[in-house]
């Protein structure tokens, strides 16, 4: 007989006093291998207000386009020195930022390979279980035919897309709810 | 490339919807546009590793973090993480946080007029063992008011965050704990339509683990998403 899954809860507005000890937003120390990126973005509620309590995780493949977890077997190089995973606790105008390498292409559904993206999970006080969505970056052909932005209504599949503001800087924002709209997955 | 064994999607009822009118915050952060479904691929299925040499023994006593004792109820919250499959979890990463014997958080933004204690901050960690088992020694926290409806309180509880073999397992949640009065109230509790899956949620007290002359215990299972017994081509 299989067992149900805890359900969720919010993190509630204290997240801090837990989850401040790992705070992970530069990912890739020096002489990890791929073109480095620091992206940066605020999360904005209904009202259009920063939300200042919000906890911001992101999960990616390394440049090879290799996952550092026991789950991934394909032969392709890891690194020991990046473990993909970062976390940043928003501040008082709801701002983020990570500073770290573009992953790789990862196999995705059908045999087709995924564009790159990171995988992002937000908590927050209102939000009784995460929220979860993807990061894909700018002026990437393979954008194109990702068989995961494929799944998205076209006119929305933008709100994934980060925008280009520097020399290897990018910005994307998530808005939880209104115009601009970023997409959520069912996950 | 492999075909890759999804997650199972959660069981009707048991996982709450982010729209929760009773719990005031979720009106401005709920997304309003569908979902759009996510197919679990290697991004999915792939989670972080973590270390013991991240996370300290000392790290799990929450009684120890300072000069002094924290005032309070000593007690024992020990458990074991399962996958919905019945299979023990070793090595993930157990985060928690709680609110001092008062009622009140080591946290600027909380101003409800209880005392600080400057032995307890309040947060602790864990990493399963072999058997998926945590143990943490704390003190009870204390029940406090909150902002959401007219003289409402938070039943006492203890924050839990932990980390899967996916992403997709990644949970956070709360442990309350048994015959609560003010559970019923709590929308937070209260924001799952299936009554067993909220009262999967009420700790138990744990007779077995209480240390005589010491500390009460209480035990808290935590059950992380499992995936489906076959490999799906194209997910779903």
């Amino acid at each position: 007989m299989s067992l149900r899954a805890t359900t969720s809860q919010t993190i509630g507005p204290y997240l801090r006093i837990g989850l401040e000890w790992m705070q992970i937003e530069e990912l890739a120390p020096r002489g990890v291998a791929g073109e480095r990126v620091t992206i940066s973005g605020r999360v904005i509620d209904a009202d259009g207000k920063p939300v200042n309590d919000a906890a911001v995780e992101i999960w990616q493949a390394n440049s090879h386009g290799r996952y550092a977890s026991p789950e991934d077997k394909q032969d392709k190089p890891l690194e020991a020195a990046f473990r993909g995973y970062g976390r940043s606790l928003t501040d008082d105008e709801g701002a983020f930022r990570f500073s770290t390498i573009k992953p790789g292409r990862v196999p995705g559904p059908g045999n087709r390979m995924q564009a790159p993206h990171l995988n992002v999970t937000l908590f927050m006080r209102g939000l009784l279980k995460q929220l979860v969505t993807r990061m894909y970056f700018p002026d990437d052909a393979a954008n194109a035919a990702d068989p995961v932005l494929a799944l998205v209504p076209a006119e929305r599949r933008a709100t994934l897309i980060a925008r280009r503001v520097g020399e290897g800087a990018l910005e994307w924002n998530v808005i939880l709810q209104g115009k601009g709209e970023t997409v959520f997955f069912d996950f | 490339m492999p075909s890759i064994t999804p997650y199972r999607r959660p069981y009707w009822d048991t996982q709450p919807d982010y729209l929760f009118p009773k719990y005031a915050s979720t009106v401005k952060r709920a997304p309003a546009l569908p979902l759009v479904v996510l197919p679990h691929t290697l991004s999915e299925v792939t989670a972080p590793v973590f270390g013991y040499d991240e996370v300290k023994p000392g790290d799990s006593d929450l009684t120890r973090q300072h000069k002094g004792e924290p005032v309070g109820e000593r007690i024992v919250v020990s458990g074991r993480v399962l996958d919905e499959n019945s299979r023990p979890l070793p090595g993930i990463l157990v985060e928690i946080w709680q609110a001092n014997a008062a009622g009140r958080y080591n946290h600027r933004v909380d101003q409800h007029d209880a005392p600080l204690d400057p032995n307890f901050t309040g947060a602790g960690r864990f990493l399963t063992d072999k058997e998926g088992r945590y143990r943490f020694m704390t003190i009870r926290p204390g029940e406090y008011p909150w902002r959401n409806h007219y003289n409402a309180w938070r039943p006492a509880h203890i924050h839990f965050s932990l980390f899967g073999q996916g992403i997709v397992q990644r949970l956070v949640t709360q442990m309350y704990f048994p015959g609560d009065a003010l559970l019923d109230y709590d929308p937070m509790f209260t924001c799952v339509a299936d009554e067993k899956a909220r009262n999967r949620l009420v700790s138990l007290f744990d007779w077995e683990n209480t240390i005589p002359e010491y500390a009460l215990a209480y035990r808290f299972d935590i059950v992380l998403r499992g995936r489906e017994q076959t490999p799906m081509e194209h997910g779903r």
